[in-house]
């Protein structure tokens, strides 16, 4: 901090000043209000606002242009969303003999889904539903039936990156935080490269990406080269198995240098004497790290996943640019659904809806964070 | 050979290990840019050829800058350019003025219902932009807006749409609020009993001391504003008002020339390669501070 020549001032005027009575309290006021008032306003009229906004319109039908009146619907747009159901499917049985009936293989029939979720007066419950997904259990077969398959995928694929990327992303920034903390020369030249895609827009990191995973792409050269040509190319993004895999590694490629930064600046706050104790204690390396470094990083390691959670939570570039929530939905997320819908299908009930379902997601999650780690904070 | 000359040597090999291994680290995050910067500069048959081998990597073969010259005459890049620069500037400038401010209000002034604001104005930083973007976007399509032919309603397609919902900024406030906290109120008293009015201590006292706080704010919102794609996407359909970032769209239309998309996402990512190279202490510092207050 730099010094500034400070002038004394009167014991007595210092003391009206700092009470905050005196001449100078009511402009005092005036000021503090309009000083923060532009920046404020501007805050409630396009921040406050369209979120209070997204809460009242995912209880209607609004849309962007419609010829109807907008009308609330209660939480027709949430049931619709949210609505998932489990169904226990049994064989076939012969009406007479009560025998599972069996195909020519011995293997037994079941009813079509489709006679079960179409206006079936005996399942009014499963009315209008899809599967979602199902398990065998025996010789029965056990459904999870959905409203909305698609929104339930992209909400399991966004809860799916943000488990597999916030703990991976964190302790690879961390790695390399350590990395970098070593006492070489030139070490800050490392740093300024692993942090350099984080200033690259991720609409321009996705698509060099999706160059590097096409089937002729950089990926599959390298790796039939490393493996001297046993590898089989792979369509890494057209493949529902690996698009969400791949979209998540190019997500923490990114941005794991963000976090290496915020990793370090905790780093260095951990006092060198500490080591120094360490080292004439003996302390080997990892007893350093789990005893001394470990310890100092806990406010940090909050922090970072915090962020990683939340900036995880918000998926959407990579998907537009990449798969748009393909191969088969396997790469759908929430936000990319909230814009599908909201945006390019003009259902601004809709995509406010899940809207508010991500907000009351991250809220929580975020909560439930700050519970866990409750007693390291102080 | 004594048994400090191998200590020595050992010392020695682990750094060099240690040099390898950092090495082997910055080419996995540099390569995607290389490649990118030297395929811009290959036709397409070879840029395509070129990727199955270690030339992918190595301008080499028949190198031009005719991607460029062809990406020019496929989209107003000028245009592009010049709409994200002119939207990025005055959303950073005005932001960093009215933000400051705030901060300023927040942190040394004292005016009832200050510290309940200020709450709230932390409070948004939970919320992502992206569930704000879909009634943002019903809203700014029913604003009105002074202009010369009187008064419009809607601000789709326009400058105004992608800067003023950007000025004010949560995190910014935040970071000048930590800042201003702690300049010493002395300095503000001896102002104010000079007869300096609150304004004159916030243009002569305040902003003079704050260097590092107006840089981390500014780096922190450049970033944010040249990288923004969602938005623009929804509100600037017509290529008069489109940014860099969605300009992108030109070069996917019917055949895409993939010499030609790297050609421009090279252009619009190396100036930005170029400030950050030059500033990456600030850049990073930014990033650290951005973190670690919050």
């Amino acid at each position: 901090m730099q010094r500034i020549p400070v002038k004394p001032v009167p014991e007595l005027v210092r003391r009206t000043i700092a009470s905050g009575r005196g001449p100078g309290r009511r402009g005092e006021e005036v000021a503090g209000l309009a000083m923060a008032a532009p920046a404020v306003v501007l805050l409630l009229a396009f921040l406050i606002l369209p979120f209070v906004l997204a809460f009242v319109m995912s209880f209607t039908n609004q849309r962007l242009v419609s010829p109807n009146p907008t009308s609330f619907v209660g939480t027709r747009n949430f049931v619709q969303l949210l609505t998932v159901r489990p169904f226990l499917m049994t064989p076939l049985t012969d009406p007479v003999t009560g025998e599972t009936l069996r195909d020519a293989t011995g293997a037994p029939e079941y009813p079509v889904l489709r006679d079960i979720t179409r206006r079936n007066p005996a399942y009014p419950q499963f009315d209008g539903l899809r599967e979602l997904t199902s398990w065998a259990i025996g010789e029965r077969r056990l459904y999870l039936l959905a409203s909305d398959v698609v929104f339930m995928r992209a909400l399991g694929n966004t809860m799916l990156f943000v488990l597999v990327v916030a703990p991976t992303q964190a302790t690879l920034a961390l790695l390399l935080a350590l990395m970098i903390n070593q006492p070489l020369r030139g070490v800050n030249i490392f740093r300024t490269l692993y942090f350099m895609p984080v200033v690259i827009s991720i609409v321009v990191v996705s698509l060099l990406w999706r160059f590097i995973y096409s089937p002729t792409g950089l990926l599959n050269s390298i790796l039939t080269w490393l493996s001297f040509g046993n590898f089989t190319p792979v369509d890494w993004l057209g493949n529902p198995s690996t698009a969400l895999g791949a979209i998540m590694a190019m997500s923490i490629w990114q941005a794991v240098g963000f976090h290496m930064v915020i990793w370090l600046s905790g780093l260095q706050t951990i006092p060198g004497v500490l080591y120094e104790a360490a080292s004439v204690e003996g302390a080997s390396t990892l007893q350093k790290f789990r005893h001394v470094t470990w310890p100092g990083l806990r406010n940090t390691a909050v922090l970072v996943l915090v962020v990683i959670t939340m900036q995880a939570f918000a998926l959407f570039a990579q998907i537009d640019v990449m798969t748009r929530g393909g191969p088969r939905d396997a790469t759908q997320s929430i936000v990319f659904q909230a814009v599908q819908r909201g945006f390019e299908r003009q259902d601004i009930a809709g995509g406010s809806a899940i809207s508010v379902i991500l907000f009351l997601l991250v809220l929580s999650v975020s909560l439930l964070q700050r519970y866990v780690t409750r007693d390291r904070v102080r | 050979m004594s048994a400090r000359m191998v200590r020595g040597r050992n010392a020695r090999a682990g750094v060099a290990w240690r040099y390898v291994m950092l090495t082997a680290v910055a080419l996995v995050f540099v390569f995607p840019v290389v490649f990118m910067l030297v395929s811009s500069l290959k036709p397409d048959l070879q840029l395509l050829r070129d990727t199955g081998s270690l030339r992918a990597f190595l301008p080499v073969g028949d190198i031009s800058l005719d991607n460029y010259a062809k990406a020019f005459q496929r989209a107003p890049i000028g245009r592009f350019v010049y709409n994200s620069v002119l939207v990025t500037s005055l959303t950073v400038v005005f932001g960093l003025f009215l933000n400051s401010l705030a901060g300023f209000a927040f942190s040394k002034l004292r005016w009832r219902g200050r510290s309940i604001v200020l709450a709230v104005v932390i409070a948004t930083l939970i919320v992502p932009f992206e569930t704000i973007a879909v009634p943002l976007l019903m809203m700014v399509n029913t604003l009105p807006w002074l202009g010369p032919d009187g008064v419009t309603f809607g601000w789709l397609n326009s400058y105004r749409v992608q800067i003023v919902p950007f000025i004010a900024d949560a995190l910014s406030i935040f970071l000048f609020v930590q800042f201003f906290k702690d300049l010493p109120d002395e300095i503000i008293e001896a102002a104010r009993i000079d007869g300096a009015s609150w304004w004159q201590v916030y243009l002569r006292v305040i902003v003079p001391l704050s260097g590092p706080v107006f840089a981390t704010a500014a780096i922190l919102k450049f970033l944010a504003m040249y990288n923004m794609y969602l938005w623009p996407l929804m509100v600037a359909q017509g290529e008069t008002y489109r940014p860099v970032m969605v300009g992108l769209q030109y070069f996917f239309q019917l055949n895409v020339a993939w010499g030609e998309v790297m050609a421009y996402l090279s252009l619009i990512t190396v100036p930005v390669l170029v400030f950050y190279l030059l500033l990456q202490r600030a850049f990073i510092e930014s990033i650290a501070a951005s973190g670690v207050k919050g």
